[in-house]
């Protein structure tokens, strides 16, 4: 596994992970919004030792433009191995709750954009009958609560596709690996009170690159804890955790 | 662990930033600040400051300034530590390119491999290129190289008012003196050139020298300029007209073997007692360390790190204080009043209340980089004090007396207390550098030490 391709390059922990790439020499296509932080990333990551680093701006939430992605792919980055999904987005919880315009917005990019994206590759790669497809979920798509059940249906959703992808693509010998990193510190979560408590990015990191390499395992949980706490969550029967305000 | 999940899973709306994690390196004065933006693009900072009212933001790196000069109290942060892109390098002129937040860390990791390194770097590796130039830091080659702002060719200052502004010695040349030892008072430092220099490995020849005087120290260092790139000195604060201490210099070693990088070390967990840290335990650790040192003078050839970071090996150390931290008084004493400087080690050793890091190094001439640099030709004394409370206070005041009356100055990146008298006698031309403070800009050391609002 050599050639990357990075869908939502700019988020957070993708930034960390493609240093992790870039430290081992990889070649990475980047994709994401802004050409401008596109270029910034491209020159960091050449600096820290990657063999290539193409860009790609487009907006991914927009369905209409996988096409033309997938379009450069087969034009200037052939050959590839690896697919890793890190995108998503988080609203305030209560504002999806009051406009279902966010709420639409919050499954597509989440849910309905990433598996229209993730389709496009998977037929190719069950094509060549080699590769990897990753994607970064969440624990919170393990249980639906009260403060934050919009983002985790979309991701739960995710994981769920990603789940039949998986068995879908077994027989051509191409791996899925669902990711589900607890909360992070990220851009994405600095509104989130406590958010210094949460896991360091670059250990995240070094999880997903690690899984990435050995292509497994199939469900991550990053950092490992959160396999047994969302463990422990899923248990709790639901009368209870109805009642439960987080 | 169930505080965490609790934590973890509620999301409320809040702009609740963890404000206390905010420190200096020297835990004292503990602030509060109002909000810590987090920008993770420099496309970020201009809607950042123009949103901001006037004196309220200060850029924060990695917080390794000892007293209030990267506090803001009661105002914001922005943290600068996402804003960490190499932006590019020429290898004909070992120019480099980056934004503010890059750690010294990152750019020996990447470049010394290259055989390029810092041109000039002080005793962390953990600070910012935005923050060196802010305090304009200084290392063990500054009678060669001077200051780190030296080896800056270009900034691009992002500015509440007048956008991103690029200064060198060309243009903007006045802009480009106040940013380097500015404080981060002149804006925020989006990116800056810097010249590494070439060294063939992560080698140097280093040398251990014990010496039982002040003259002795000034001999020695006379000597070793000429010949050694690297010279400092540890002191034994509690040694008083007895002074001892240990001559390190060092050159850069043609050894081009590689080694592994290296590795983080142990991590203090948690701030000790204050009763662990006495005069009698501090006494104990100067005779050891002293005596160890001792016994291994003389040549060898040691990695870089360890002669350059010996402190960055233990993270966190300066947990070591206790609760309520601890203080740095760095001054510089011209040289040619060696009196007044054993009147400063008399003050110290006969308070009791020296520890373990006294730094000595003799500054070279080179003429300063930035309008409020610190290092001035003289001895540069550096020691820490656990607080204590008033009675640490006084000692400085004490010894401010002393530096006053030599015509010396203190640093600001290590002050957390001195008065505003202290600040003009050690920046006369203060007044000087005001016009070109960013009007959105502010911190706790600038507020104390003019007296402003």
């Amino acid at each position: 596994m050599r050639k990357i391709i990075v869908l939502g390059a700019t988020s957070g922990i993708a930034v960390e992970v493609q240093r992790q790439l870039a430290r081992r020499g990889y070649d990475l296509l980047l994709v994401a919004r802004s050409p401008e932080r596109l270029a910034a990333l491209q020159s960091d990551l050449l600096a820290r030792g990657a063999a290539q680093v193409l860009t790609c701006p487009a907006d991914l939430a927009r369905i209409e433009k996988h096409g033309s992605i997938f379009e450069f792919v087969r034009r200037s980055f052939a050959g590839y191995d690896t697919v890793l999904l890190a995108y998503g987005s988080m609203h305030n919880q209560k504002d999806s709750e009051s406009s279902v315009e966010i709420l639409l917005d919050e499954l597509n990019i989440n849910f309905v954009s990433a598996s229209a994206l993730l389709t496009v590759f998977a037929a190719d790669l069950e094509e060549r009958r080699t590769g990897c497809i990753a994607a970064i979920t969440s624990v919170a798509g393990d249980r639906g609560r009260r403060s934050n059940y919009v983002y985790g249906s979309a991701k739960g959703a995710l994981s769920l596709f990603l789940q039949g992808l998986r068995s879908r693509l077994h027989p051509a010998g191409v791996k899925v690996i669902t990711i589900k990193p607890g909360p992070v510190q990220t851009a994405m979560t600095d509104h989130v009170p406590n958010a210094s408590r949460f896991a360091d990015p670059e250990l995240v990191a070094r999880d997903i690159v690690h899984a990435l390499e050995r292509r497994s395992p199939d469900v991550l949980y990053t950092p490992k804890i959160w396999r047994f706490i969302m463990s422990a969550v899923e248990h709790i029967p639901e009368t209870v955790f109805k009642r439960l305000s987080f | 662990m169930p505080s965490q999940i609790a934590a973890t899973l509620r999301t409320k709306a809040a702009s609740a930033v963890p404000t206390d994690k905010y420190l200096s390196w020297g835990r004292y004065p503990k602030a509060a600040h109002e909000h810590v933006y987090r920008p993770a693009w420099s496309d970020q900072v201009p809607g950042i400051m123009q949103a901001a009212p006037s004196g309220s933001l200060l850029a924060y790196g990695l917080g390794r300034s000892y007293g209030d000069s990267c506090l803001n109290a009661d105002r914001a942060l922005v943290d600068c530590r996402r804003l960490n892109r190499i932006l590019g390098f020429d290898e004909s002129a070992g120019m480099l390119r980056c934004e503010g937040g890059v750690t010294l860390t990152d750019i020996v990791d990447v470049y010394l491999p290259q055989g390029w390194f810092l041109p000039v770097t002080p005793g962390t590796q953990f600070v910012t290129v935005g923050g060196a130039i802010a305090n304009d830091v200084h290392g063990k080659n500054h009678h060669r190289a001077g200051t780190f702002g030296a080896h800056v060719q270009q900034l691009g200052l992002q500015r509440s008012n007048d956008g991103l502004v690029f200064c060198n010695r060309e243009r903007n040349d006045d802009m480009f003196r106040a940013t380097i030892g500015g404080l981060g008072l002149t804006g925020l430092i989006a990116w800056a050139d810097i010249r590494l220099r070439r060294v063939a490995g992560p080698w140097i020849d280093a040398e251990l020298i014990p010496f039982r005087s002040l003259a002795e120290f000034i001999g020695l260092s006379r000597e070793s300029d000429g010949r050694f790139e690297y010279t400092v000195a540890w002191l034994d604060c509690f040694a008083g007209k007895n002074l001892r201490g240990i001559f390190f210099r060092g050159n850069h070693s043609a050894e081009t073997r590689q080694t592994s990088p290296p590795k983080r070390g142990p991590k203090l967990p948690f701030t000790l007692p204050e009763w662990m840290l006495n005069r009698y335990s501090v006494k104990a650790f100067n005779e050891l360390y002293y005596r160890v040192h001792a016994a291994k003078h003389g040549p060898s050839r040691i990695r870089y790190d360890s002669f350059f970071y010996p402190l960055d090996s233990v993270r966190q150390w300066n947990l070591l204080y206790g609760k309520r931290g601890f203080l740095q008084y760095q001054c510089v004493i011209p040289e040619t009043n060696v009196a007044a400087f054993e009147e400063l080690l008399e003050r110290i050793a006969r308070s009791g209340m020296g520890s373990f890091l006294g730094v000595l190094k003799q500054f070279g001439s080179a003429p300063a980089a930035g309008m409020l640099s610190f290092p001035r030709p003289g001895l540069t004394l550096a020691l820490d004090f656990a607080m204590r409370g008033e009675r640490t206070l006084e000692l400085m005041r004490s010894l401010d007396e002393v530096v006053q009356q030599s015509g010396g100055a203190l640093y600001p990146a290590k002050d957390a207390r001195m008065s505003p008298a202290m600040f003009e006698a050690s920046f006369p031309r203060w007044r000087s550098f005001v016009p070109y403070i960013d009007p959105k800009m502010s911190s706790s050391f600038w507020r104390r030490v003019t007296e402003a609002q």
